[in-house]
């Protein structure tokens, strides 16, 4: 195969990571006052890197670089998504940034090396090149944590995130050898066929399973892997607390099904019952610890934890039912994800961070529009029709009844009635009861127009959720199940 | 169809466009127009529905008004709309009842005046919605979104203990709803990939499974009935949501549980509807003779309506579940008689709440010295409430009894105890408020009603009266509905 053959369904990631080098060294010669400019530059590379993935679409299956890379339709939607999401968590988080005087070119180059990061994650054919990916995503999410230096919660939590993320990437590196050497192979395809054929060695497979599945899991964050997920998010400037709980999960989906469903589809008796157990216990811990807190980063934390769990109800469950409810999933909790954490941050000001509970007392009485809004993020997070999230937990518990998992939908849908609860609380706080502060909300229009986009995307999509469901159940069966 | 519109669509996105619209223009700022925006609104939201009782046809069991386009091609979701003699009274009392609680709030409600009325009117369309909903999803998407206005009227406009109660009423019946958000995902893969309500009263299901989603129906129509024993947010509800808010509670949203049964448990699962009858039977009994007698312990004047209101709704799940036409007719009469008076008496309340600020039994007596008008008029809801002939309170009540003494005179002895028990309690609370001498100053100082009050409780009584001394308009057009809806639940689905 010759070069540009190869090329060409890598072209948006070669785009990416040259324009990333361009804006490093560029932003060196920019005065502090025109950071401006880095930030368009960044918001036309990802609308350039949008542009190419569109333009260079193919039907069908392309691999390239040797089977390693692969460019489907699944990637294609994925990754133009996350250049949404990452798009979005610029703007929301401009203003927040220059108040806190962390508005600088390090933060967008590696907000831009994440993206690239998750592009090639959602893109691998290979343990390598997942692996490569991951640790691109990681790398530089362990840095921006890192970059509010005179916070010794931030450090705090950049330390643990990389300590543990550390962990977790040995443990994924680890599981990968055995199965390589159980199967020869590090290519995903190859690796099915080699387990189909039944010359690997049935307990390493499953030994290397394990450990992928933990490592896995971690990255995701389920229990009992979650431990560094509340603190990260807690600690970490809300800014990257975003990023962290939006885009990468959208990668992670893609991650966790291209290993699972692609590679490893021959054991999926054996995974889907790991699947099972890390299901139930993420959705019981994160929903009810979630009550017992008061900061609200850390209660989307373990919200997140509950919803991660969910969405592993949908990969268990199999077949376009269940990978396309889990894709459809994930694309809907980036969205509702983006919401919350933008209106965090929409209602902090200089010196001052929304992220309590009691922040968001009386809203209704100080801004009804995003009272409002922030009503319909959280029963969408809840799962109350007629906003988007319900068709999320519907088409889960669908595929999941399909299955013939009858209990576990019955679970599933007891601990979201105890989700409920504290989405619950925050629309109480909001409407019931009168604000604690009048201070005016000092969000620029850019942010407000954005976050009504969000909040009303959350209904509209409620009211119309066909296309999306269809766009996911198509690229998940074009791509995950026709080889 | 009127200019060319479809009726059911129109009666569902009215009252939320007119509720959106008050939003719009002004907010809260401007609370006069918001006022005049909703009256106008949910009068024309019940002017519309009247094209679906003239226009009814009373020979058919059949949909009507039907409305079929895609929603969501991917489940075979359709936006599915139609009427029959079951539901379409209730749709005309949802309709009907809007503009009552636009007027019962007009003065009372100071805060927050356009989101007040936004949310009833908005809960109007959802309501009616529920209604005339012949796609589950549809139906679960309208069942789900009530709960928000009603979520946020109890909680904003609320008593004291209002927090409280908005959350124990959300999640208590959230858990009924997502329960059977699982039976019709069952259900629509059993009946090979279909959600029409109508295609699951088709599908064949084995007993056991039939067990199991009479029991998830069960939760989510139990709650909201409420049935013994899973009624205790009611009392709580009730007492804390303002007075428009209990009258809906009380009017309309029972109803939809209710309603549930009809729609759902009895035609989808017949065989388990049969063999967990007595069950059933045994709850409603609960309800009508337990519930009445706490009724008649209550302090509260809420408390002891809501009370009644459970006690009376055990009469309509009795009529359902002793399968003859006299029980369901008799229901289903009860069920609106239950909406005008139940709906009456929290207006009588509320009116004496706006001038006393309180609902205690205790704090009052002598109210007919001060208010003669408003003593007459409570007089005739509370003669209704107790189901004497003449008022709409009698006919269901004396056609459930009928019915229960074709299936089993126990249960109509039993459900007979409530024409003592409801007079006692009904007429007993009248009494320590209204007659006797004047209590004390406050209610020296009350003033009668107001012109706007005249006319809402003039409406409701000619209904009341209306509805006791000639039904027939009622009855005669759910009439072959109920027929085919029991000559349905006769025949066994087992495959």
């Amino acid at each position: 195969m010759d070069l540009m053959t190869s090329l060409m369904p890598a072209s948006a990631e070669i785009f990416l990571l040259i324009m990333t080098c361009v804006i490093l060294i560029a932003d060196l010669l920019i005065k502090q006052s025109d950071r401006l400019a880095t930030y368009v530059l960044v918001q036309f590379t990802l609308l350039s890197c949008a542009l190419i993935t569109v333009g260079t679409h193919e039907n069908g299956v392309v691999y390239a670089f040797n089977n390693m890379f692969v460019d489907d339709l699944m990637a294609d939607v994925l990754k133009l998504l996350t250049f949404l999401a990452v798009s979005m968590m610029l703007v929301y988080s401009r203003q927040y940034l220059i108040v806190r005087g962390l508005f600088s070119g390090e933060f967008m180059v590696l907000a831009l090396f994440a993206t690239l990061g998750m592009m090639v994650m959602i893109s691998a054919n290979h343990f390598l090149t997942l692996y490569l990916g991951l640790e691109v995503l990681s790398l530089s999410l362990y840095a921006m944590v890192a970059l509010q230096r005179d916070s010794a919660v931030a450090t705090e939590a950049a330390m643990k995130y990389f300590i543990l993320g550390a962990l977790a990437s040995g443990l994924l590196l680890y599981g990968m050898s055995m199965l390589y050497g159980a199967t020869g192979s590090l290519e995903l395809g190859a690796v099915s066929n080699a387990i189909q054929s039944g010359a690997a060695d049935k307990n390493l497979l499953v030994f290397g399973l394990v450990f992928v599945v933990s490592g896995l899991a971690f990255k995701l964050g389920v229990v009992p892997f979650h431990m560094w997920v509340p603190d990260v998010y807690h600690g970490a400037p809300t800014a990257m607390t975003m990023l962290i709980g939006s885009a990468p999960k959208l990668a992670a989906f893609a991650f966790v099904s291209r290993i699972l469903v692609e590679g490893l589809q021959p054991l999926v008796q054996h995974w889907s019952g790991m699947l099972i157990i890390l299901a139930v216990a993420s959705m019981a811990l994160g929903n009810f610890t979630a009550i017992a807190q008061t900061n609200l980063k850390r209660m989307f934390a373990y919200s997140t934890i509950a919803h991660m769990g969910f969405l592993l109800l949908g990969l268990l469950s199999g077949g376009i039912e269940g990978y396309g409810s889990a894709m459809f999933y994930a694309v809907v909790y980036v969205l509702m994800s983006l919401g919350a954490f933008g209106m965090i941050m929409l209602l902090s000001r200089e010196g001052f961070e929304a992220d309590n509970l009691d922040d968001f007392k009386g809203l209704n009485q100080r801004s009804p529009w995003l009272a409002f809004l922030m009503l319909l993020l959280m029963f969408s997070m809840a799962g109350v029709p007629p906003t988007v999230g319900f068709y999320a937990k519907f088409s889960v518990l669908n595929a999941v009844i399909q299955a013939g998992h009858l209990w576990l939908a019955v679970v599933a849908v007891l601990l979201s009635l105890i989700g409920a609860f504290y989405y619950l609380r925050i629309v109480k706080l909001m409407y019931f009861d009168a604000p604690e502060s009048h201070a005016p909300i000092a969000a620029g229009s850019d942010t407000v127009l954005l976050m009504s986009v969000n909040g009303l995307g959350v209904l509209l999509l409620g009211l119309l959720p066909g296309a999306l469901m269809s766009v996911c159940a198509v690229s998940v069966q074009q791509s995950l199940l026709l080889h | 169809m009127i200019f060319g519109l479809p009726i059911i669509s129109v009666a569902i996105w009215l009252p939320i466009v007119f509720g959106i619209l008050v939003l719009a223009t002004g907010g809260d700022k401007n609370a006069p127009l918001a006022r005049i925006i909703a009256l106008v609104g949910s009068v024309l939201g019940f002017l519309v529905t009247i094209p679906l009782y003239t226009g009814f046809a009373h020979d058919t069991s059949e949909m009507q008004f039907v409305e079929l386009h895609n929603w969501i091609a991917r489940f075979n979701i359709h936006y599915h709309l139609g009427v029959d003699g079951i539901s379409v009274l209730f749709i005309l009392l949802t309709a009907f009842f809007t503009p009552i609680v636009v007027l019962a709030g007009w003065q009372v409600i100071e805060k927050r005046v356009a989101q007040y009325m936004a949310s009833f009117l908005i809960m109007s369309g959802i309501m009616i919605g529920v209604f005339a909903a012949l796609d589950a999803i549809l139906f679960y998407v309208f069942w789900e979104a009530m709960l928000i206005p009603m979520f946020l009227i109890i909680g904003v406009w609320g008593g004291q203990n209002r927090v409280y109660a908005a959350v124990k009423f959300f999640l208590y019946t959230l858990l009924g709803s997502l329960l059977m958000l699982v039976a019709l995902i069952y259900l629509y893969n059993q009946s090979g990939g279909s959600f029409a309500i109508l295609d699951f009263h088709k599908t064949a299901i084995p007993m056991t499974a039939q067990i199991l989603i009479f029991i998830a129906f069960f939760f989510a129509f139990a709650v909201k009935v409420p049935m013994f024993p899973v009624h205790t947010w009611l009392p709580d509800a009730h007492v804390e949501a303002p007075t428009g808010g209990s009258v809906i509670l009380a009017a309309i949203m029972l109803k939809v549980g209710a309603y549930g049964f009809l729609r759902f448990s009895m035609p989808i699962v017949p065989d388990a509807s049969h063999q967990l009858a007595g069950a059933m039977i045994a709850l409603s009994l609960i309800a009508v003779v337990y519930i009445g007698l706490v009724a008649l312990m209550q302090s509260d004047m809420k408390k002891l309506v809501a009370y009644s209101s459970i006690s009376h709704m055990g009469f309509v799940t009795l009529g359902f579940f002793i399968f003859n036409a006299y029980g369901m007719e008799g229901a289903l009469l009860q069920m609106i008689s239950h909406g005008f008076v139940s709906g009456a008496l929290f207006l009588c309340i509320g009116v004496l709440y706006d001038r006393m600020h309180s609902r205690n039994i205790a704090d009052y007596g002598g109210v007919a010295n001060t208010m003669p008008v408003f003593a007459a008029f409570f007089m005739l809801f509370a003669m209704a409430n107790s189901g004497l002939p003449g008022t709409s309170g009698f006919v269901g009540e004396f056609m459930v009894i009928l019915g229960a003494v074709k299936a089993n005179f126990w249960y109509a002895f039993a459900a007979a105890t409530t024409l003592i028990f409801g007079a006692a309690y009904t007429l007993w609370m009248y009494k320590r408020v209204i007659f006797g001498a004047v209590a004390n100053h406050h209610v020296a100082e009350l003033t009668d009603l107001t012109l706007r009050e005249k006319v809402i409780f003039a409406i409701l009584a000619l209904t009341v009266l209306g509805m006791g001394l000639y039904p027939l308009p009622f009855s005669e057009i759910m009439h072959v509905s109920v027929n085919d809806l029991l000559v349905h639940v006769a025949r066994s689905k087992l495959p």
